[in-house]
């Protein structure tokens, strides 16, 4: 005898949704996809004898959430099809705990046209993670002419930004500003200003004094922050600044958002665990990264950022690379590291064990902000709502292996860490997608 | 002689002061070996040493071939700019290949930061750097080492300034390591602009004005600048460095008794230093480069893996 009212219940588990403001025992009720009803545990007992045990996901001892959004992926699809795929990007974002990732511009050829939004699209239609696609802001990322981003949006792009490369000519970034205030789409900015970074190969501290590596220093990410919060204010626009890792991008961030800017910002979470004192130990290429691992004292600054609300999300930018990309001397290295499989457990023992931040913080962090920000629909369990959930076991421990990556690439520092937390089981508009 | 305390030379930070002590001793012996009529040993019969240099040099390209020669070494020589590199062949694969060919000891000299420690990991051979990047050049500090300690025969307690773009030289880097663990006080001079960011966390005295700088000094390490460095904005002109920051008789004065005069070559002269002080009876220039010889030699024999050859 089967439920015939709901197709699937979660039970037992403590039932997070920052955006309700709920957090306690519940059972999640599932109907045709989406969340039909969250009743809080115990209430029923009687309604549960009538499920079958397939209908039931037992999630005692385990922690319910709103599918995690993950706001900056790099899918390597097309182009770098032996990197990663859409495919096998949403299947890592799954084993990662995310039913939704967006996926930046800097493919080959380069998202700046209708075409190309929905060759991606269409290549999510069956994978395991929605795909919001992000649209280049100028034609071929290449900081010359705007894209046409009324064209992108037509077809469902959510925000625009030639990530990788920061948009260098401010008159340029002024009319994007501009011009995606018609759509009310934020700009992404990758602020570094490149004259000041030209050759960077690291952060510029002492360790690339030591190591002799041309460094990015931290006021290049500084100033370009400060100038796009001064044009996003001239242009009553909104400005996304992306991987923010200086403490001068976050307290100017932090002011602006005193004066009512609309600018927004995230943390990665190597951004968040990781410093520069890592690389000269091994040289090792997964530590290559734009931008640069930083300093403690920019590290601490950042934590302080995510912990007083200056920074609104957490996003990997997952950027997979091959074996043979990265099996070669530190400098030659493409910049990237994966992280859709491992930012759930970083984070997890590095910030919510640390005491920063709380389990409903960080689901904060990683479902209804970066839904807001690109008005995804999503990021929350309110009833009605597509039933996209992660299934979190808090306290499992568990070791990074190369073996277990679903993604394509392995270019991972975190290989061989021992974590704590990680994805139970992902569900799509109620079907399981991931489960361990 | 105590063997070293890695099987590889990376550079000189870290490195234990019986290590640098090993070498510099037994290069005392192998100077001595240079001099004689026949100046070879058959010390290292039967290993063969790759010289692997992805970047163009002649000093010391040659000081190490010649130094693997008079060990009775086999050697072999690959230039990236003539070799299957120009097809893109990785570092790794191109290692890989020539090791495949019986190679025991190899000497590396690359534009990258850490490419010695990268072949560590992808090779078995005993990794000597002759020069990475920006990063060391342990070898030419050691040759220093062993000129200053020759002439005073000591280097702790002796004041040693290092001049020049610090920012980019992997010599001064290396000097810096060497000299501090062997008790010498360093103090490093050039333009702020050539000066890396957080210089003071070396633990060395920084100026920018030179006569500052050479104020009781014992020695002067002179580094070359280069042509580049002006083209990317970090200083004016070769007329103003030198004004600036060129080593030249007047300014000798402030200079302790018995003072040296060292340049790891090749000079601009008139620039960076002038011609009668580089030709001067206190320049070292050219023992320099015959102290290579003989410090190479040193390092190669330490560094052989010629225990368990013999056992064999």
């Amino acid at each position: 005898m089967a439920s015939k009212k709901y197709d699937l219940v979660i039970t037992g588990g403590r039932v997070i949704d920052p955006a309700l403001g709920f957090g306690r025992d519940a059972d999640v009720f599932i109907k045709n996809g989406a969340v039909s009803r969250i009743a809080a545990a115990g209430k029923s007992t009687a309604v549960l004898k009538s499920f079958d045990d397939d209908q039931i996901v037992d999630a005692a001892g385990k922690m319910v959430a709103p599918g995690l959004i993950d706001m900056h992926v790099h899918l390597r699809e097309p182009g770098r099809e032996d990197e990663e795929t859409v495919i096998s990007g949403c299947r890592a974002a799954a084993a990662g705990g995310f039913t939704s990732i967006c996926c930046m511009p800097n493919t080959s050829p380069v998202i700046d046209n209708q075409e190309t939004v929905k060759f991606v699209q269409d290549r999510a239609q069956h994978a395991d993670a929605r795909v919001y696609v992000i649209g280049a802001a100028t034609k071929l990322i290449e900081g010359k002419e705007l894209a046409e981003i009324g064209d992108l949006v037509k077809v469902g792009a959510v925000a625009i930004t030639d990530d990788g490369h920061y948009v260098q000519n401010p008159e340029l970034m002024r009319r994007a500003l501009e011009y995606a205030r018609m759509f009310n789409i934020p700009v992404m900015q990758h602020a570094e200003d490149q004259y000041l970074c030209s050759g960077a190969i690291m952060n510029e501290s002492y360790q690339s004094a030591r190591l002799g590596m041309k460094g990015a220093p931290p006021v290049a990410e500084e100033i370009a922050v400060l100038r796009d919060i001064a044009l996003c204010r001239v242009a009553n626009s909104r400005l996304h600044i992306l991987h923010v890792t200086t403490k001068g991008a976050v307290d100017a961030i932090r002011q602006a958002k005193r004066e009512g800017v609309n600018v927004t910002c995230e943390a990665t979470p190597h951004h968040l665990v990781l410093t520069d004192d890592e690389i000269s130990k091994e040289f090792n290429t997964s530590l290559r990264v734009n931008p640069p691992l930083r300093s403690v004292r920019d590290r601490e600054a950042v934590i302080e950022g995510l912990v007083d609300g200056t920074i609104d999300c957490i996003a990997s930018d997952h950027a997979p690379h091959s074996m043979e990309e990265k099996d070669c001397e530190f400098d030659q290295a493409p910049p990237g590291m994966i992280g859709l499989e491992t930012t759930l457990g970083l984070i997890k023992t590095f910030i919510i064990d640390k005491g920063y931040l709380s389990w409903a913080d960080v689901i904060r962090k990683m479902t209804i902000n970066p839904a807001r920000i690109l008005n995804l629909p999503g990021g929350t369990l309110q009833e009605g709502s597509t039933a996209d959930i992660t299934i979190i076991d808090p306290d499992k421990k568990w070791t990074v292996k190369a073996k277990d990556f679903r993604s394509l690439s392995k270019n991972s520092p975190f290989i061989g860490w021992k974590l704590s937390g990680r994805v139970h089981k992902t569900l799509l508009g109620g079907r399981i997608v991931f489960e361990r | 002689m105590s063997r070293l305390s890695s099987r590889h030379l990376l550079g000189l930070e870290g490195a234990p002061r019986q290590d640098i002590e090993s070498i510099l001793d037994t290069a005392v012996t192998f100077r001595e070996v240079i001099e004689r009529r026949i100046k070879k040993v058959p010390t290292l019969r039967g290993i063969t040493v790759l010289n692997l240099f992805y970047e163009p040099s002649t000093r010391t390209r040659i000081s190490f071939e010649l130094a693997e020669k008079r060990l009775s070494a086999d050697t072999v020589n690959f230039s990236a700019s003539t070799s299957s590199v120009k097809k893109g062949e990785s570092l790794r694969d191109t290692v890989q290949n020539i090791e495949a060919m019986k190679i025991d000891m190899t000497v590396v000299r690359h534009g990258s930061s850490g490419a010695p420690y990268f072949l560590t990991q992808c090779m078995d051979t005993n990794i000597i750097n002759a020069g990475d990047g920006c990063h060391e050049h342990p070898t030419q500090a050691l040759l220093d080492m062993f000129t200053i300690r020759r002439k005073y025969g000591k280097l702790d307690g002796l004041r040693v300034v290092l001049i020049g773009d610090v920012k980019h030289s992997r010599v001064i880097r290396s000097n810096i390591w060497g000299l501090k663990t062997m008790g010498a006080s360093v103090a490093l001079c050039g333009p702020s602009t050539l000066m890396p960011y957080e210089v003071e966390q070396f633990g060395c005295d920084v100026y920018t004005n030179l006569d500052e700088a050479l104020d009781g000094a014992d020695v002067v390490n002179v580094m070359r600048i280069q042509a580049e460095r002006q083209q990317a904005g970090l200083f004016p002109s070769r007329r103003e460095f030198s004004a600036l920051f060129g080593v030249n008789r007047e300014r000798l004065k402030r200079l302790n008794k018995n003072y040296t005069i060292m340049h790891p070559g090749p000079i601009n002269r008139g620039v960076e230093l002038a011609s009668d002080v580089a030709d001067g009876k206190s320049s070292v220039i050219l023992d320099q480069v015959t102290n290579g010889q003989a410090v190479r030699m040193a390092v190669l024999y330490l560094l052989s893996d010629r225990e368990e050859r013999e056992t064999e």
